[in-house]
This record gives C-alpha cells, sequence and structure tokens, in this order.
C-alpha cells in the first residue's frame, strides 16, 4: 500500500504511481459505513471520468451509494474480481477492494484533495 | 435515555456496532450481516431480543379475552404448552400488531413488538375491559432466541440433564416451563430453533455459555434478512393499522369458525374478504429480482392492474439476488420496479422464498 494517498471529503480514495496511472476507491470509513456490499456499478473502459462526477455506484444491504470520480481522466481498467467479491470492498478497502484505474489528464486536481491527516478530521 | 438490554455489555464485548432501534440500543451486526445470515441457515446463531414485550395474562376469563382480542382462535391450545402465531385488529380491520400467544400451565403469555409497546399495553388493558383479567407485564425476562440446524443441539448441552429430553423434543410451536426458564420452539427466521424467555440476570452467563459452544451473535441486519427470506412480516413496515390482514398475507391467522366467536375487527375484516374477492382489495406478494439490484421498501411497482408498492426489500445471501414483499392489485399478473436505469421486470411468486435453508419456489 502506497502512503501516498489522497481522499475525497466523499470518502474515495486515490494514489497514484510513478508513471501517473491514478487507483481509486472508497475509505475503510465509507465501507463501514455501507456495510456488507452486493453489487458494485463499474465505469467502462474508455470512459471519461470528471473529478465530482458520479463514476460508479456500491450498493449495499443497506443503500446503494454513488462513487464521486476524486480526479478527472480516461478509465484504463476496472476490478472485476468485484463482480464476483463484492465483499473485497470491505475486507480490503485500501488494496484488493480497489475499483478502476484512471490515466490522469490534470494532476493538479491532486493538490485539491485531503491528505490523510486532513481526511482523518473530516471523519471526526 | 436510551434503552440498553441487559446484554448491553456483551453485544459491545461481540464487536456489535450499536444502532437505535425504536429508542433500544441494539446491534445491526457484529462485523458482516451477510456472514451472520449464513452462520444461522448452516449452524446457529443467537438473538438477544430482550427489547420486545412480554405480558403475562391471568384470570378465569383469561381465554375468553383472548379470543375477543386476537383473529387466530386461542381455544386451539387444548393443552398448555402448545403457542400460535396471530394478528390483533382495530374495529375498521386494521393491524394493531402481530404476535404470538403461548398457552401456559396457569395463565397465557404474549410477546408483542418492541416498537409498538406503549401502544400494544393501552390496547390490551382497553380491551380487557370488564373481563376478569390481570395483564403484567414481565420487564425482569430476558430473552435469546437461538436458531439454525445446531441451535436445540447446542442450546440442549446447557441445559440441566433432566430438562434436555423434553426441549430436545418440543415441537413447532411447542413450548415448555422449566423452574423459571421457559423455552419455546418458535421463531423468525425460517430455522428449527428456541426461544428462551429467562431471568435478565441469568442471561448474561447463558449467553456466555452459548457463545463458548460456538453459537454466534446475530445482530438485526441480519434478522431482518432471514426473516424476509422466511416470508415473515415486519409490523410497520408489510402491515399496520391502516391496513388488513388480508392485504398483508395474514388471512391464514384468522379463525373464520366459530361464527359466533366475535374478535375485534371481525365486521370489518369480513368485509375486507368480499373486496378482496371483488377486487378492491390488495394483496401482498412476493418478488425476486432476478438480474443485478436490490429492491427497496417504497419503491413503486408498475403492474397491469395498476401501481403497487414494495413493503420490504433486502438483498437474499441464499438465494444471491435481491427479494421483497409488495402489495400489489389483486390479479396483477406482472410487475416491474423503477430502479436506477429504467423499470425492471420482477418475478411474482408466494411471499416465502426460503425454508430450513431452501429456496421454496420454482
Amino acid at each position: 500500500m502506497s502512503n501516498n494517498l489522497k481522499f475525497a471529503k466523499s470518502h474515495e480514495w486515490v494514489s497514484v504511481d510513478e508513471s501517473g496511472l491514478a487507483t481509486v476507491g472508497i475509505t475503510d470509513y465509507a465501507q463501514s459505513a455501507l456495510g456488507d456490499v452486493v453489487f458494485v456499478d463499474l465505469p467502462k473502459i474508455g470512459a471519461t471520468a470528471s473529478a465530482g462526477a458520479e463514476v460508479a455506484v456500491v450498493e449495499s444491504v443497506k443503500a446503494a451509494s454513488d462513487i464521486y470520480s476524486p480526479v478527472s481522466g480516461e478509465i484504463v481498467e476496472v476490478n472485476t474480481a468485484l463482480q464476483a467479491a463484492p465483499d473485497l470492498i470491505n475486507s480490503s478497502p485500501l488494496d484488493s477492494g480497489w475499483l478502476y484505474r484512471i490515466k490522469l489528464t490534470n494532476a493538479a486536481e491532486l493538490d485539491g484533495l485531503l491528505d490523510e491527516k486532513a481526511y482523518a478530521a473530516v471523519c471526526e | 435515555m436510551s434503552k440498553r438490554t441487559v446484554l448491553y455489555q456483551k453485544h459491545l464485548d461481540a464487536g456489535g456496532k450499536i444502532v437505535d432501534f425504536a429508542g433500544w440500543e441494539m446491534p445491526i451486526n457484529y462485523g458482516s450481516q451477510l456472514a451472520e445470515h449464513k452462520q444461522v441457515r448452516e449452524h446457529a446463531g443467537v438473538f438477544d431480543v430482550s427489547h420486545m414485550t412480554i405480558v403475562d395474562i391471568h384470570g378465569t376469563d383469561a381465554l375468553a379475552y383472548l379470543r375477543k382480542l386476537v383473529t387466530n382462535d386461542v381455544a386451539k391450545l387444548d393443552v398448555p404448552g402448545r403457542a400460535l402465531y396471530t394478528g390483533m385488529l382495530n374495529e375498521t380491520g386494521g393491524v394493531v400488531d402481530d404476535l404470538i400467544v403461548y398457552r401456559m400451565q396457569d395463565h397465557y403469555r404474549v410477546v408483542v413488538n418492541c416498537a409498538t409497546r406503549e401502544k400494544d399495553l393501552a390496547w390490551l388493558a382497553a380491551i380487557a375491559g370488564s373481563f376478569a383479567v390481570t395483564l403484567a407485564e414481565r420487564p425482569e425476562l430476558a430473552i435469546l432466541a437461538v436458531h439454525g440446524p445446531e441451535a436445540i443441539e447446542r442450546v440442549c448441552t446447557l441445559l440441566p440433564a433432566e430438562w434436555q429430553p423434553v426441549v430436545g423434543a418440543l415441537g413447532n410451536f411447542r413450548c415448555v416451563e422449566l423452574g423459571d426458564w421457559f423455552i419455546a420452539r418458535t421463531g423468525y427466521t425460517g430455522e428449527k430453533g428456541l426461544e428462551v424467555m429467562l431471568p435478565a440476570s441469568q442471561a448474561p452467563a447463558f449467553w456466555d455459555q452459548l457463545l463458548a459452544t460456538g453459537v454466534l451473535p446475530i445482530g438485526l441486519g441480519a434478522r431482518d434478512t432471514l426473516r424476509l427470506e422466511a416470508g415473515m412480516n415486519l409490523y410497520g413496515h408489510d402491515m399496520d393499522e391502516s391496513i388488513s390482514p388480508l392485504a398483508a398475507n395474514m388471512e391464514q391467522t384468522i379463525s373464520w369458525m366459530p361464527e359466533e366467536r366475535d374478535f375485534v375487527g371481525r365486521a370489518a375484516v369480513t368485509l375486507h374478504k368480499q373486496q378482496q374477492l371483488a377486487g378492491t382489495l390488495p394483496i401482498l406478494i412476493g418478488l425476486v429480482l432476478e438480474s443485478r439490484g436490490v429492491l427497496r421498501e417504497g419503491q413503486k411497482v408498475i403492474t397491469d392492474k395498476g401501481d403497487g408498492i414494495i413493503t420490504s426489500g433486502t438483498f437474499s445471501p441464499t438465494l444471491n439476488c435481491s427479494i421483497a414483499m409488495a402489495r400489489v392489485p389483486v390479479g396483477t399478473t406482472d410487475c416491474h420496479v423503477e430502479l436506477r436505469g429504467g423499470n425492471t421486470a420482477v418475478r411474482m411468486v408466494k411471499p416465502n422464498f426460503v425454508r430450513f435453508g431452501k429456496k421454496v419456489f420454482e
């Protein structure tokens, strides 16, 4: 797990690797609030995501929850393991429960996101 | 100030996530309601349902009173040790609550819902009127429900030797008083199991013993998915005071015969029967969503006979798809539900989905 995680107030996390490829998921706080996840609707590969716009839906026993992309770009990969095992989001939200990978079109957006400490304060 | 059962600390110790339930602080799950649901279907789980309301009814008119109060005929409990499920109606034939009536050695016991406690106690007292009965609420008793294929066996290993054969042999809806414990084969999961009503002071130790035998604690979230799979109603959702039992899949709880038994709401519900035959009273059906998504309470159901509504909906872990109960017009043959992305077809079934772990519809 990388330590350059950034967070959105809406409880998504984004992690960027050296090549500029970003991975997005939801936080432990979010999965705990949602409860057991039963379905995940992921974006299509090739689709364009915009920062702050709805990009996916996570449906739990409790409710369906919209996921907002913290960053803009092109979706290049989605976590297909979530079809058969949506519970990965509950058991491993920051790791094997990742949602999609995205090629950033505006890296400056990361500066507008929260670091770990600021996000923890949001969750208080 | 919120209420807590005597097992509140035990829920915290077991990792319970506490939520408000009708003014009580209760565990919604202990980590995963899906895992807890599976535990009950495959092994054994224990629910703390001590927040429910127990009322004992004593007196020479107890039977006559109950035959007036509830739709099912309590005279059917011909000997002590029998129980039945029933509704009680208001004068317009709406459901005041659903409950179980137990016939004990010298008196009767009713267990009504937690959320309706104040209303029900006032109602029970009002109908008691001039009957020679005494009503005694039993808040000092706790209730532990242990259900699943291994439940009865596990509970029996914890009981005094001389109790084990009688408890092990209890048939469905049978019950027995043993010392100051009362054990019944009733429940809300569609699995075999026991509801144990015991002095609250003894509940924590019994809870610990159950957990030590491998029975796992089960929260209210799993309780809801279990009961819905089993086709059991939830008061305040599948029916309420504005709904006839005939529109809530409760006709089998009405003993129409003998005709001379005048229970509260009889005249009204007799009229409802005519209305249902004429097609002007709705029915409660089951729905199964075979594609992705979750049916939820309050969603509109579009039918070939007019609109209906989902009264309870959830994801069924046993069937791995969403199920629901819905109130729709009589004669409906086709249902769609408005889900994200459009109108989705749903299958109509009887409102009963899983029994003893197995799917019951084709």
